[in-house]
């Protein structure tokens, strides 16, 4: 607690789990801090969520330590659970409860003092947008608001670490704007730990990214990072007179030239220097009319593809 | 942690409406019963009284009601046990019960007790109808306590082992037929015993009926009591380390 900016709230060190002769998840450790938001990220079946179920305490691992504030899960799990507020895959409801009746069950059973419990009852409808909902059957509200119930049931005892499992799933898309503002809320003062299928959302939302395949973690960076990574070294290049490919070749730090089918031009260069300016100039004093001239990005899609698919070792050992 | 589990547990019983039923049908027949019971012992009262050491009202009237209610009770608890953990792992809740600070046993023993409240419920409707016949005669009440206390145990015990039950399994409706089976076995497995037969003693001492005779006659016999607290505990102790090695194996 002394020195809040880099306090580690979880530490995962040698996570597996098997199931039978399946690796679910093999030999992952990573750390989340306070004020992180990590993304979580996999194909189906991934291990994704068997890793968030071991971090809850909802599945015991086969092997590895987890480390929640310090406190040994597997050793003291009532003391290291309280500072846990878990959203599994589907909404733990009971639909014939109200959702005052709901919300105060799972303050109840996150050990809130009664003397708080209308208190952190009121905060957390109001930062759920539920003020409105508290007598009404959780069993008839609509999806999205059964989903914000339960995010409320995870965070309403203000736990250090808040573990969501895919919870922007079946919402619309104001609803999930408004989610994905609340996690971000949450990131503040609290460690958020999320998965998800939709990529746009880690970039929107998380300041780290892990990647997992097959049970084990392939990727685990910063988003500024991944930024990085991203600007990969290619220019779209279209002139109206083009001059030939070698000319182009030959430019200082340009590395490769790939002709484009429709006439346009990609050059590959280094990411840390490009060549546009020199193509720029070139191309004004030798009049080649340069109409088109785009840096291309690559998409967190194509890393998480060529990450997750399953020749995305040897690719990495080629790269 | 258990109360907390225990009232949730009570209130979405007390929602549906399957308990109110359960209830109001099982007050029906045990006030039809009575009756019959009641009008009986009024026809052959004259008889009874020149017999010495004849059986009274309480013998006639009220005993059986609590051999008819155990009975009926074999039918009905495993419907209302079935649900317990099945229900919760069917809709995901489990995993909020696991992930919050609480130990197994305290979500046995929580389930546990709000069943154990609702038997009490089930066997006081009864009881009190009984009692009311002290507005005409005496009763024995020494003698209807014991058979209260021993249908009270026997019913704690149908709830311990429904619960282990439904811990193994999804659906509700295997819980159900599964628990109904081992509670039945447990009521005829002496039926096997022939008097006199190596063995005999052993089968009559596992059926849970078998114990409800002496609470019936009045007596409270401490083997009896050891009985049935072996197996409330035996079954909870199977129901807590089913649902912690749920976590290891999935």
């Amino acid at each position: 607690m002394a020195n809040p900016a880099n306090e580690k709230l979880i530490e995962v060190t040698g996570l597996s789990r098997q199931y039978g002769s399946l690796h679910a998840v093999n030999n992952v450790s990573f750390d989340l801090r306070k004020g992180e938001i990590l993304g979580f990220l996999g194909p189906n079946g991934a291990g994704k969520s068997t890793t968030m179920q071991m971090l809850c305490g909802t599945l015991a691992p086969s092997a590895g330590e987890i480390l929640i504030n310090g406190v040994d899960l597997l050793e003291n799990p009532i003391a290291a659970k309280q500072q846990i507020g878990f959203l599994p895959e589907q909404p733990p409801i009971y639909p014939e409860l109200t959702v005052d009746e709901y919300l105060l069950y799972c303050g109840k059973l996150r050990r809130i003092a009664n003397s708080a419990l209308t208190e952190a009852l009121d905060t957390t409808k109001q930062r759920c947008g539920l003020q409105d909902t508290g007598s009404r059957l959780v069993g008839n509200l609509s999806k999205g608001y059964q989903q914000r119930v339960a995010i409320a049931q995870a965070i309403i005892h203000s736990p250090d670490i808040v573990v969501l499992d895919e919870p922007t799933v079946g919402l619309d898309p104001i609803q999930i704007r408004e989610i994905r503002m609340l996690i971000k809320e949450l990131g503040k003062d609290h460690g958020v730990i999320l998965s998800t299928h939709i990529l746009p959302e880690v970039q929107m939302v998380c300041n780290r990214v892990q990647i997992i395949r097959q049970g084990e973690l392939v990727f685990n960076e910063s988003i500024d990072d991944l930024n990085k990574r991203m600007r990969s070294g290619s220019l779209l290049l279209a002139f109206n007179k083009p001059p030939a490919a070698d000319i182009l070749q030959a430019i200082d730090l340009v590395e490769a030239v790939e002709m484009l089918a429709d006439g346009r031009f990609r050059v590959h260069f280094n990411p840390d220097a490009s060549p546009a300016e020199t193509i720029v100039r070139m191309s004004v004093e030798q009049s080649w009319g340069l109409t088109e001239l785009t840096p291309e990005t690559r998409s967190l899609e194509q890393i998480f593809v060529q990450l997750t698919s399953v020749d995305a070792a040897d690719q990495e050992q080629a790269a | 942690m258990i109360v907390t589990i225990a009232l949730r547990e009570l209130r979405s019983m007390f929602l549906s409406p399957l308990a109110w039923c359960i209830l109001g049908v099982l007050q029906g027949i045990m006030a039809w019963v009575f009756l019959i019971q009641v009008d009986n012992f009024v026809l052959i009262q004259p008889r009874l009284a020149g017999i010495d050491g004849a059986p009274g009202l309480t013998d006639i009237a009220v005993v059986p009601l609590f051999g008819l209610l155990g009975i009926l009770l074999l039918l009905v608890m495993p419907l209302m046990t079935m649900r317990l953990i099945s229900e919760e792992r069917r809709s995901k809740t489990l995993a909020l019960l696991m992930s919050s600070p609480l130990s197994v046993t305290d979500i046995v023993l929580g389930k546990f007790c709000a069943l154990a409240v609702f038997v009490l419920l089930v066997i006081s409707l009864p009881l009190l109808m009984a009692l009311s016949l002290n507005l005409g005669t005496d009763l024995d009440y020494g003698q209807i306590l014991a058979g209260a206390l021993g249908l009270a145990l026997m019913l704690f015990a149908f709830i311990a082992i429904g619960l282990y039950v439904s811990c193994l399994t999804d659906h509700p409706t295997v819980a159900a037929v599964l628990t109904f089976g081992i509670l039945f076995m447990l009521w005829v497995v002496n039926w096997a015993a022939k008097a006199g037969e190596e063995g005999a003693e052993v089968l009559a001492w596992l059926s849970i009926v078998h114990h409800q005779e002496s609470f019936h006659r009045g007596l409270i016999d401490t083997g009896d009591i050891v009985y049935y607290l072996l197996m409330i505990g035996l079954f909870i102790l199977l129901a807590v380390r089913r649902l912690d090695a749920e976590r290891v194996q999935a």
